[in-house]
């Protein structure tokens, strides 16, 4: 990605990946500009929520219930506190609880998509070089899972989890377990892809040499061909992590993820959608307006990202 | 083509089993059967006569083999929660759902190939850019948030339409139906709408594309020199070739509408299985589960072998090379 330039100790390295064709694409592309910018305001202000939010939301002794139903922008007949994006019936800061509701959110989709991705790309690297039995067991354990939809297998899999882990822990492991649902039911595709690759690299030569001189099979597939295959997994990582924050704020929204007591995204609109009857909107359409946002900039970015690093994925 | 068909049938049979043995696993590993039976005050002997009556001492394999004989007997057990037979369960809230997924599943054709007809013909004009901008925010809004946009300007701002539940429903023997009453018809509208929509703009761009493929080929251009109408050269001619792609995608987006209905039920409240799938993940009522993990397989798995075989039969150029099929 653009973000991460070179040390700047080393100008010249600095000076030709800003004029590399990669970096002039980026500059050139507005939809990719905009999209990076406001991702990683976005990432920024949820890893910085504690010093950016104006209240705690989730510190009880901050909390006045007569500031309960804040409108936006506008003094409460109470207390006469006023509140950017108003208050949710307990008197919480909305402005506040979407920041560390978005810590969460981001949080979940990136710890999946970084778990599916290395459980993908370790197995389409052992099924596409070792080839044989291992290969066979793991593409059709791959087939029979893209037979159903993801979300399916992640509340699935979340459900399983839950009734595994003791009823005391349910409410604490319910983030991890939403990383391990989530990452499970998105592995195939990075599984699938590295497979493809790795198919093609494992005949080249540089490989056969590696084999020559003796080297190990784990270190031929991390060391040579695991560089080679990486491009399209990072295309696929980004676009997995627009559908990963969207799975996320789904389950939440569904009573089937974030518990009420760490809220996501999707906790925030689950919580607001039951104040949509009696007028409080700000509560329903703030959080869900951040979740679209986000969801559409990381997607517009990774649409970008596969045409300038690989035009033939799809 | 009969090894083919008997290969892809003895694959689905194999999905099968696996999704069964997950299922049990489920029964098996998650929670103590035992447990949830029996009372805190318990004995050994209680215990062991429970386990020798529920076959818990017998080997895996035997209780694999049990567990599936009564699953396609469809006897899934008791639910946890609610203390009855799961099959029945099942059965009262079945007809919700296959309601509402069939006026979804129609809508999203109907609609679907309609405007992707329009878009295809009359590429540059004003509408057909405008229905596919729109059409992209269909693809990128979350399910959910489609859902509470209708009843927000439906229910709650225009008061037009209901904003939960069925309606008033109509018995016909073990059925329940909600499109005999203006209520039940009236309560159908948004929750199809939501459910439809994703699978209508899919549907709509790939016919878009299809058509915009065919209808650059030779054999169209001879249609129309030998005069036949615009309409039917479009539809006669140039949709019918589309089908192949077209039937692949909505039978499998058919399973899809199933698996989706769970969110579309929960936004409104719509009294079918995904709502009490969603309700047994939250109460970790595992009989449950297992039962609607058991029947949305076989409903994909069929789905997926129908539409292997449909394709096969539909074009004629998929028998000569039935490896690259695969």
């Amino acid at each position: 990605m653009a973000e991460i330039s070179p040390s700047p100790v080393e100008p010249s390295r600095l000076r030709r990946a800003f004029d590399s064709d990669f970096a002039y694409k980026f500059r050139t592309s507005p939809v990719a500009v905009v999209s990076a910018t406001v991702v990683l305001l976005m990432v920024l202000s949820a890893v910085f929520a504690p010093l950016i939010a104006p209240y705690n939301p989730f510190d009880p002794g901050s909390l006045n219930l007569m500031n309960g139903f804040s409108k936006p922008m506008e003094p409460n007949a109470f207390t006469g506190d006023t509140f950017w994006l108003g208050t949710d019936d307990q008197g919480r800061d909305v402005f506040s609880t979407i920041l560390y509701g978005m810590r969460i959110s981001l949080f979940v989709g990136a710890a999946a998509v970084l778990f599916a991705m290395v459980l993908g790309v370790t197995l389409g690297l052992i099924a596409g070089y070792l080839g044989g039995w291992t290969e066979t067991i793991i593409m059709r354990v791959a087939d029979v899972q893209l037979t159903f939809p993801a979300i399916l297998v992640a509340m699935l899999i979340f459900g399983i989890a839950k009734g595994v882990t003791p009823v005391e822990y349910r409410d604490q492991m319910a983030i991890w377990v939403l990383i391990l649902a989530i990452g499970l039911s998105d592995w195939v595709q990075f599984a699938r892809v590295v497979r493809g690759a790795t198919l093609v690299e494992k005949n080249k030569e540089y490989v056969q040499a590696a084999r020559l001189i003796g080297r190990t099979k784990a270190a031929i597939m991390l060391r040579h061909i695991l560089p080679n295959v990486l491009s399209p997994v990072l295309v696929i990582a980004t676009i997995s992590l627009a559908l990963a924050i969207i799975a996320e704020a789904t389950l939440s929204f569904l009573g089937v993820g974030a518990p009420p007591t760490q809220p996501s995204l999707g906790t925030l609109i689950r919580i607001g959608q039951g104040f949509l009857f009696s007028g409080e909107w700000w509560i329903l359409l703030f959080p869900a307006v951040t979740l679209l946002a986000l969801a559409l900039s990381v997607n517009l970015l990774g649409d970008w990202l596969r045409d300038a690093l690989n035009p033939r994925l799809r | 083509m009969l090894a083919f068909v008997i290969r892809r049938v003895l694959q689905s049979l194999l999905v099968l089993l696996v999704v069964g043995a997950v299922a049990f696993s489920m029964f098996r590993f998650v929670g103590d059967p035992i447990d949830n039976m029996l009372g805190q005050e318990r004995t050994q002997e209680d215990i062991d006569r429970l386990r020798g009556q529920l076959g818990l001492d017998q080997p895996f394999v035997v209780q694999y083999v049990k567990f599936l004989q009564g699953a396609v007997q469809g006897n899934f057990g008791v639910s946890y929660r609610q203390g009855r037979p799961v099959s029945d369960i099942l059965m009262e809230r079945a007809p919700a759902t296959l309601e509402l997924a069939a006026v979804s599943g129609v809508l999203a054709i109907g609609i679907g190939i309609a405007l992707g007809v329009f878009t295809a013909i009359r590429r540059d004009g004003f509408a057909a850019n405008a229905i596919m901008s729109l059409s992209l925010i269909g693809v990128s809004l979350p399910t959910f948030l489609i859902g509470i946009l209708l009843i927000y300007l439906f229910s709650v701002e225009l008061g037009w339409l209901p904003s939960f539940g069925r309606g008033e429903t109509v018995r016909i023997g073990g059925w329940t139906t909600g499109f005999l009453t203006e209520s039940g018809l009236k309560a159908l509208i948004l929750p199809s709408i939501t459910l439809g929509l994703y699978q209508m703009t899919l549907i709509m761009r790939l016919v878009r594309s299809e058509m915009l493929e065919v209808l650059r080929q030779d054999y169209i251009r001879f249609a129309r020199a030998r005069g036949l109408r615009e309409r039917a050269v479009n539809f006669r001619h140039a949709l019918k070739n589309t089908l192949v792609p077209v039937i692949t995608v909505t039978g499998l987006q058919l399973g899809s509408i199933i698996a989706f209905a769970i969110i579309t039920e929960t936004v409104f409240q719509w009294p079918g299985v995904g709502l009490l799938f969603i309700n047994a993940i939250q109460f970790v009522d595992i009989p449950v589960m297992a039962a609607y993990l058991m029947l949305i397989s076989v409903m994909f798995v069929g789905i997926n072998l129908i539409v292997d075989l449909l394709y096969f039969a539909i074009d004629p150029r998929l028998r000569a090379d039935k490896t690259a099929a695969h």
